[in-house]
């Protein structure tokens, strides 16, 4: 059969719409990686390369004044006892914020997943409006909660439970738990969509033979629903912690980093020597190590992940 | 009996709940409408006692708010457009197309996504100040123009398309790129929708490059304008309030009007993932 004019003809027509499709493609793709390359990719590099060099204001004004200096920005950033102070409030924001958010979101999910609730989607909804709010403004919002004197918080915690007021971001102790609570009224809405995702997905029979079996509601939740969710918990505790590393508009705007750097995070460290001291060698190395760390904290996450899916 | 105090419990934790979560934006509204420093007595108001509208009134005269609006407004908007094109583009193209060198392109792409924007930001600074665009509108939108999460979430939506329909379209002498216009693009509505959505918000909520990226006030965007604000008005409480008000109106009407899309969005993607 092979080699009659008819097939050739057939096959050069089929090679001719490859190539023009591939064409296409090419001219399809272009737009939008040239921007991701000479905007994100190429970008990556110079900050490597940045991040070698003694790049600050001199530079700024004239790049012969640029040299190389290696490792040092490195070597000084592991000396800087403010970069650990910031290393410190940073994981503290991730590793107590983390959990604590992704426990509301979880709360959240089953109360609006039950099955005898009604109004789901209201819930749903109002549950979800902060995530969709400008961080910045409801950070200034919750600067006035937070107030010893008139703040809503104080006021409930001295008036109903009789507490000693607590000027919550004035206090070293107090500013970096007031961040986490805000943060987690801010996001809980995000995973709990997610969580409700994954709690659908759930096939009924599950619950059915769990209760042929005799289980009660405590034991389905421990021996199908958390097993069950185990991807999405997975997925979820990922965006949390790499959202949660670059912690940076809250302090910014409700703390500048104070009261005694007890708010600096690694992100707003970063901002100040990159972009108000214009030591950008530095901060570029700044902004490398939180990479590491972030990708470092990601693999190690991955990895227990996948032994607890397992 | 049982069941009944059960669902009493549950619906009592989700008032609490709704309550909680409401109080915030409630205080925010209400103290934008108290008179100069009804918002600081003690013990505190959730109601104003004699509403007034001066403070937006002020955000719009003394301190000329509407510039601030119709930059963030123009940013968002100019983002969404071409990133939506840009996008769509290239994730069609990544799903349905064949061509030398697709798939490695595509998992460099995926591997990108692990590097933070902060470790761009200050070679892109860099760059844009030799390319004269700081403290430009084209400056604070580039990052956004395209993203490899917006390629990854249309290419998987598109791989959804039969083949045989674009070979039918094929076939009838359509070229690529009328497919892609009048073929691919309406079946991507429910995406476009939600990919519209996520990027509308995430320019118009963002602050980190903004701040950044415009050195002259008169181009701040709004996230911007209101921390500068905070700076020199920190003890008008009320008037701080209106325009936090201000900044996330725009953001909670577009949420509330789209809210089916957006969260359908999120969930199709977290079942995925």
């Amino acid at each position: 059969m092979s080699g009659t004019p008819g097939d050739a003809r057939r096959q050069s027509a089929g090679i001719q719409a490859t190539q023009s499709q591939a064409t296409a493609a090419y001219w399809l793709i272009a737009p939008a990686l040239s921007v991701i390359v000479v905007f994100f990719l190429l970008p990556v590099l110079a900050a490597l390369a940045l991040s070698l060099t003694d790049f600050d204001i001199y530079a700024l004004g004239a790049f012969d004044n640029l040299r190389f200096v290696g490792l040092s920005n490195y070597v000084r950033l592991f000396r800087d006892p403010l970069f650990w102070v910031a290393l410190k409030n940073t994981s503290y924001f991730v590793l107590v914020g983390g959990p604590l958010s992704v426990g509301v979101s979880l709360g959240a999910a089953l109360l609006v997943s039950s099955r005898v609730v009604r109004l789901k989607g209201f819930f749903r909804a109002v549950f979800f409006l902060p995530v969709v709010t400008t961080l910045v403004a409801v950070a200034v919002v919750w600067r006035y909660l937070y107030h010893p004197r008139y703040g809503l918080l104080d006021y409930v915690l001295v008036g109903w439970f009789g507490i000693d007021p607590v000027d919550w971001l004035g206090d070293p102790q107090w500013a970096m738990p007031a961040i986490i609570l805000m943060a987690i009224w801010k996001n809980f809405g995000f995973n709990m969509i997610i969580f409700i995702a994954g709690l659908q997905s759930i096939p009924d029979t599950l619950y059915a033979a769990a209760r042929v079996d005799g289980a009660n509601a405590w034991k389905q939740f421990r021996y199908v629903t958390l097993p069950m969710l185990a991807p999405t918990f997975l997925l979820v505790a990922l965006i949390t912690m790499i959202g949660y590393f670059q912690l940076f508009a809250e302090p910014y705007v409700m703390t500048r980093g104070g009261p005694l750097n007890s708010t600096l995070s690694i992100v707003l460290f970063m901002y100040e020597q990159g972009f108000r001291w214009w030591n950008m060698g530095y901060a570029a190395a700044t902004a490398f190590v939180l990479f590491a760390i972030m990708l470092g904290a990601t693999l190690l996450q991955l990895g227990f992940g996948r032994g607890a899916l397992r | 009996m049982r069941s009944a105090a059960k669902v009493t419990m549950l619906y009592g934790l989700l008032v609490s709940g709704v309550a909680l979560t409401m109080l915030p934006l409630w205080w925010m509204l209400a103290a934008s409408f108290m008179p100069t420093g009804e918002a600081t007595v003690y013990p505190p108001r959730l109601l104003p006692g004699a509403a007034t509208v001066g403070h937006y009134v002020d955000l719009f005269t003394r301190l000329s708010l509407a510039r601030h609006v119709f930059n963030s407004a123009l940013v968002a908007v100019l983002v969404t457009l071409i990133a939506l094109l840009l996008n769509s583009m290239a994730g069609y193209a990544f799903a349905k197309l064949r061509f030398a060198g697709r798939d490695q392109t595509f998992r460099i792409l995926l591997a990108a996504l692990v590097v933070p924007a902060q470790v761009t930001m200050l070679p892109l600074f860099l760059m844009l100040k030799e390319l004269g665009l700081v403290n430009t509108y084209l400056g604070v939108m580039i990052p956004g123009m395209a993203t490899v999460f917006g390629i990854f979430l249309i290419r998987q939506y598109a791989l959804s398309i039969p083949d045989s329909l674009l070979d039918a379209a094929r076939i009838d002498g359509a070229g690529e790129f009328r497919i892609y216009w009048s073929l691919v693009l309406p079946l991507c509505k429910p995406i476009l929708i939600t990919l519209a959505i996520f990027t509308f918000m995430g320019t118009w909520n963002d602050f980190m490059w903004p701040l950044i990226i415009l050195t002259d006030s008169d181009m701040y965007t709004l996230p911007v304008a209101l921390a500068n604000l905070l700076g020199e008005h920190v003890q008008d409480n009320e008037l701080m309030m209106a325009g936090s008000v201000l900044t996330v109106l725009p953001v909670i009407v577009v949420f509330l009007v789209l809210q089916r899309h957006y969260i359908e969005g999120l969930m199709a993607g977290g079942v995925k993932a």
